[in-house]
């Protein structure tokens, strides 16, 4: 079963961590993408940049029209995802509290099953 | 020979060549990635340059080879460790390979309870079936590296459960025979509900399953639970073209085209679950295989002998208590005393929390509450069932009965 480990970030509660705090979340991800890795249970993981940076995209009148992100108005913003390949729900979320984010209070961290995939697999 | 036959050869000697370099050799582990190098070789060479006169020798032999360069590329400890193993083997005659038939112990070995369902699904089509790790990952639909993982640390385990290779004996055998079964079992279901992507090549893991399955019927005849899976098999994968339109919409049982069934395949299945009825005790696959030769038998839908259904799914309740067996007993239970009493069967469900929220139970309810006139009821069910469900061709098939009853 495929799932998406969506991570709902807070630019505010990411600020106000210390260095000592943001290098564990860190290191916390590389251990986490190690393992898995090594469990064959990893398809992949992207992060992605700041919402300040999103442009957002729509068609009126069958023109582009392109305005400043981010599209939703909320204090929390998806940061990246884990795509990975596991047993069942359960080991899902097994996994899902090993990011460190999990953690953190503000930050979110959302299993939801894979419905459909296409396309190149390997990145 | 053709590319495609030498395709089947080269599967059916994978696990024959894999026991005999394992019974001279040990280590599953290093064995099952020379075979792999050996037969991706012969793929590659055989079409071009013809087979061999003895190709399970050459097999060997070629594998036998990159085992021991592999092992020589190791560090020094390891090269005397398989100094005397090098020695042995062959540098280009075919030796002698033992006619015992290795493919159960090494099904064992790959269904080795310490793994997960994944991995011994995984080990077992590339290590018994010969599938190579690339037509594995597309088969799952994931990368190559990360079947690749899951493979290698599946073997690491099997080594750390110093697992031997020899066929287990008594309650152990029995056992793990079972573990066997439901792998194959999971394989085939991969295969059969394809219902997304590579559709083509999912559909060949249902090919897969039943391949893998004859085989243990040929080594073990008389176990009335191997046949009854491999009549399951069969009589459900005669259904499949019936099963979905040429739109990928899933099509029900009751409203499928039946004349599309596979004749072929449903006498076949027919045969060995009569076989295996008169014979043993019964099992779980035995019942379902006998509930699918029930359907199997029925002309059209509505000639279905619903009490022997029922009576089926009955024991089955009683030998493997499951809330899906209860499930679909509800739905026999409908057709002999009416929707009432099936929904009346389903309330026994909903304290089940396996079942809370399950798009079976939304599904079947929905049915239920269609046919008791209640047509509300059946489209919220309808439509809770359809976002429930991680199926797109379940999903469609949902939504569109829920816009049915709507209207």
């Amino acid at each position: 079963m495929q799932f998406l480990i969506g991570m709902h970030i807070n630019p505010a509660v990411l600020d106000a961590l210390t260095d000592e705090e943001k290098a564990a979340i860190g290191e916390g991800h590389g251990t986490f993408i190690e393992a898995l890795k090594e469990s064959g249970e990893l398809i992949t993981t992207q992060a992605l940049v700041d919402p300040s940076q999103a442009a957002v995209v729509s068609v009126r009148n069958g023109q582009p029209v392109v305005t400043d992100g981010p599209f939703l108005e909320s204090k929390e913003y998806l940061g990246g995802f884990y795509l990975i390949d596991c047993e069942n729900k359960e080991r899902a979320i097994e996994l899902a509290a090993q990011i460190p984010d999990a953690a953190i209070e503000g930050l979110g961290i959302e299993v939801r099953q894979v419905m459909f995939a296409d396309g190149q697999l390997e990145a | 020979m053709t590319a495609p036959a030498i395709e089947d050869l080269l599967r059916e000697l994978t696990p024959q060549v894999l026991g005999a370099l394992i019974r001279r050799y040990g280590r599953f582990e290093e064995c099952e990635d020379a075979v792999q190098e050996a037969v991706l070789a012969a793929a590659v060479q055989w079409p071009a340059e013809g087979v061999p006169d003895n190709p399970r020798g050459w097999l060997v032999a070629v594998a036998s080879r990159r085992l021991i360069d592999q092992m020589r590329s190791d560090h020094a400890r390891r090269e005397r460790e398989w100094a005397t193993a090098a020695e042995a083997a062959p540098a280009e005659a075919a030796p002698e390979v033992p006619d015992i038939d290795d493919t159960l112990v090494l099904l064992f070995l790959c269904c080795h309870p310490t793994l997960t369902p994944a991995s011994q699904t995984a080990l077992t089509l590339r290590a018994v079936g010969g599938l190579t790790t690339a037509e594995i990952a597309r088969a799952f639909l994931v990368p190559d590296a990360t079947m690749a993982a899951r493979i290698s640390r599946a073997k690491q385990r099997i080594r750390a459960a110093g697992s031997s290779f020899r066929l287990p004996d008594g309650a152990e055998r029995e056992e793990r025979l079972r573990v066997v079964l439901h792998v194959l079992y999971l394989i085939f279901n991969e295969g059969y509900t394809a219902s997304s992507g590579s559709e083509l090549h999912r559909a060949d893991l249902a090919h897969e399953a039943i391949r893998l399955t004859r085989m243990v019927h040929t080594q073990l005849p008389e176990d009335g639970e191997v046949t009854g899976l491999l009549a399951l098999m069969l009589l459900t994968h005669a259904r499949r073209t019936a099963r979905t339109t040429a739109a990928g919409d899933l099509v029900p049982l009751d409203e499928q085209d039946r004349t599309k069934w596979d004749r072929g395949l449903i006498g076949e299945g027919l045969e060995l679950i009569k076989a295996s009825l008169a014979g043993s005790t019964l099992g779980p696959y035995q019942l379902q295989a006998a509930i699918a030769a029930t359907h199997a038998d029925a002309a059209t839908a509505t000639e279905t002998n619903w009490p022997q259904v029922h009576a089926l799914y009955l024991i089955l309740e009683r030998i493997a208590p499951n809330p899906m067996v209860t499930l679909n007993r509800a739905i026999a239970l409908a057709e002999i005393e009416g929707p009432p009493a099936g929904l009346a069967l389903l309330s026994t469900l909903d304290s089940d929390e396996r079942m809370a929220g399950h798009h079976r139970l939304l599904s079947v309810r929905a049915h239920l509450l269609e046919r008791t006139g209640d047509a509300a009821g059946a489209y919220e069910h309808y439509r809770r069932a359809a976002k429930s469900t991680a199926s797109i061709a379940e999903q469609r098939y949902l939504e569109s009965r829920a816009s049915r009853v709507r209207t």
